[in-house]
């Protein structure tokens, strides 16, 4: 089986998020960038997959250079290979046409993405990859095994419960929670992940169509009310009468 | 040329962000000077969607498939794309759920539209642009993004924008059918489970969450939290802590890796407000800590906060907002 998990490149969590001067911009300076967490759990899950069934699991990053260091390390925590599509990834129509020609390139029997990617939180490139190649797409799915060798089984989340679903391969899904537990590479695995292959593809031709043209910040709140422990039911007072949300 | 608005339903009902999309939708039709048609598919009461009126819905398309009660990918996008063609739709409005950013993003290939979700602001149109506000980098920010083309579709934030009310207005109801074939529905769902919710609130659709973090010590205590919960008509969440322990289910578990919500209250108890967590929470409208270390990073993102012991402090609470009149 060839699986391929699609990884983006993210702040930290912990990053504070700021912007250049003219709000034009995001502003890296001093920002850590790290595999997008939800992504972590398609990596495990698709590495388990391998060492139970056999198979490769290709990781793909549509993003430029700097970028690579978070892409090794996806390979040290058990992918076998890499693909880079060399371009500056815009917006997420850009990204899914990209992800689309290399799938279709390689004949992958699945295509695994995080939920959502953590900076521009889109929710959306799953679903487009998916009606680009003409395949199902389930998303977010917390839980994929293989029936056999051609059917997968998937449980997804729906507000309010869950679905289960069954799709033939080749399919796209998004993960989530608890679908693995995402890993942390081990010495060997580093070793290993400086000679793995990282191939470096120039991108198709494709249009981008949400231009993003400028960014702020939510208002600062206006500061923490305390209230006595020991009168606490005066919370409730407070919250009916002054800021009028009971 | 109309905008068109996905309409979700539950239990016969439309969902709550489902009318604040059809407000929103509105609201850009008179904007852009045209009228606003809901699409609606499975089980709805006919009365509930002639009711979208109230929020200027002037036409509803109904496709009563039974097939299509259970969420499908493939059909229902097949259902909304030939909606839009028949309306001439330019403007799409969702809500930002997962059906529905699953569904935008394969309707924005298939109409060759251009795609904002966790979108919070209606556009602004001078010099032919199309401008949104969305929120990006997990709450911590707000991008303005120009949907460039013809089509544009547009997934509303949930609890961003206020249900319009015109009492009295009523939709005209239309039958639609797609044709559906078998192979739109190669991807349905095997089976269908519903949380059991014993009459509580969808985490995501409530307007009121009690939260409960590590300091709780161990589920035989969450009796506060559902307590609190039912007293205030709150839905129920945790840290992910908790949810990993297995103290409370995964599908209640808020955060960067967990569910986004946006109530008009977010109540945390013994939640130490770990920049993860705030992301899921930070934007609620008002921000209430209950935490026995005043040096809690959350009472930082807080707008009422109560330094004390849960165990003393939540009683008091539940008492009082049992005695709220309703
Ligand atoms: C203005 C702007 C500036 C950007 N700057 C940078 C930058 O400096 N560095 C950088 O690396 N990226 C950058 N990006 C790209 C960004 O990280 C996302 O890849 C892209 O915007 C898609 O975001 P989304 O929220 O719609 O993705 P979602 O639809 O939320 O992503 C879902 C899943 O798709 C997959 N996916 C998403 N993006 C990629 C990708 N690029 N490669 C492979 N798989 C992916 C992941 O599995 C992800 O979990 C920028 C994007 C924009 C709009
Ligand atoms: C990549 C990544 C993603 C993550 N995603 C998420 C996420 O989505 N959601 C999430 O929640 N976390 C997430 N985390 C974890 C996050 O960093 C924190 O570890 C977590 O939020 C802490 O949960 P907590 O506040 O319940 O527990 P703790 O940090 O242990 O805090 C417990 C709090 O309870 C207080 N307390 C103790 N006893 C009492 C008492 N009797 N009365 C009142 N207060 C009391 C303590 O003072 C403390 O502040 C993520 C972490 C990483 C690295």
């Amino acid at each position: 089986m060839k699986i391929l998990v699609c990884i983006s490149n993210v702040p930290d969590t912990t990053s504070k998020i700021n912007f250049t001067a003219d709000n034009k911009e995001f502003d890296k300076n001093g920002v850590q960038y790290v595999i997008n967490p939800w992504d972590e759990y398609a990596l495990t899950r698709a590495i388990e997959l391998k060492e139970a069934k056999g198979g490769t699991v290709t990781v793909l990053n549509v993003g430029e250079a700097d970028a690579e260091p978070n892409i090794r390390k996806a390979l040290a925590i058990g992918a076998d290979d890499a693909i880079r599509v060399n371009a500056k990834p815009v917006d997420a129509f850009f990204v899914a046409q990209q992800i689309a020609a290399v799938a279709k390139e390689g004949n992958y029997d699945m295509i695994l993405m995080g939920k959502e990617s953590i900076d521009y939180n889109g929710s959306q490139v799953h679903g487009m990859v998916g009606e680009l190649l003409g395949i199902p797409s389930v998303v977010p799915a917390f839980k994929l095994d293989m029936l056999d060798d051609s059917t997968a089984r998937l449980e997804r989340e729906i507000e309010g419960g869950k679905e289960v679903v069954e799709v033939k391969l080749p399919f796209v899904a998004s993960a989530q929670q608890p679908m693995s537990e995402p890993r942390i590479p081990n010495m060997r695995g580093i070793m290993t992940a400086r000679t793995k292959p990282l191939a470096v593809k120039e991108p198709v031709g494709a249009e981008a169509k949400a231009e993003y043209v400028g960014y702020s910040k939510p208002e600062k709140k206006g500061g923490v009310k305390m209230i006595d422990p020991e009168n606490a039911g005066e919370l409730i007072t407070l919250l009916r009468n002054e800021a009028k949300v009971l | 040329m109309s905008v068109l608005v996905f309409v979700e339903g539950l239990n016969g009902e439309i969902k709550k962000s489902s009318l604040e999309a059809a407000s929103y939708g509105s609201q850009v039709a008179q904007q852009l000077g045209t009228t606003a048609t809901a699409v609606a598919i499975g089980e709805v009461h006919e009365e509930a969607l002639a009711r979208l009126g109230e929020q200027g819905i002037s036409k509803v398309l109904y496709d009563a498939d039974s097939r299509l009660n259970q969420f499908v990918a493939d059909a229902y996008v097949k259902v909304i794309a030939k909606a839009a063609q028949q309306e001439n739709a330019k403007v799409l409005v969702f809500s930002n759920s997962n059906i529905g950013a699953a569904v935008g993003a394969k309707l924005a290939v298939r109409l060759n539209g251009a795609l904002a979700t966790n979108v919070t602001s209606l556009p602004k149109t001078d010099g032919g642009q199309f401008v949104v506000t969305r929120g990006v980098f997990s709450g911590k920010a707000f991008a303005d993004v120009n949907l460039a083309g013809d089509v544009k579709i547009i997934a509303v934030k949930k609890n961003a924008f206020e249900i319009t009310q015109a009492a009295g207005n009523t939709a005209m109801v239309e039958k639609l059918s797609a044709e559906l074939s078998d192979a739109d529905f190669a991807a349905a769902p095997k089976e269908t489970v519903m949380q059991d919710t014993e009459g509580g609130v969808l985490l995501q659709e409530a307007e009121i969450v009690v939260s409960g973090g590590r300091g709780l010590k161990g589920p035989e205590n969450w009796h506060l939290v559902e307590d609190l919960a039912k007293a205030l008509g709150a839905a129920t969440a945790c840290s992910k802590p908790v949810s990993d322990l297995d103290w409370r289910p995964h599908h209640e578990h808020v955060g960067q890796t967990g569910i986004t919500v946006s109530p008009n209250l977010y109540i945390a108890i013994g939640i130490s407000g770990a920049i993860q967590h705030l992301a899921g929470v930070n934007s609620s409208k008002v921000i209430v800590v209950i935490n026995k270390d005043p040096e809690a990073p959350f009472f930082k993102a807080a707008d009422y906060g109560i330094v004390g012991d849960a165990f003393e402090v939540v009683p008091k609470l539940i008492e009082a907002a049992r005695a709220l009149d309703k």
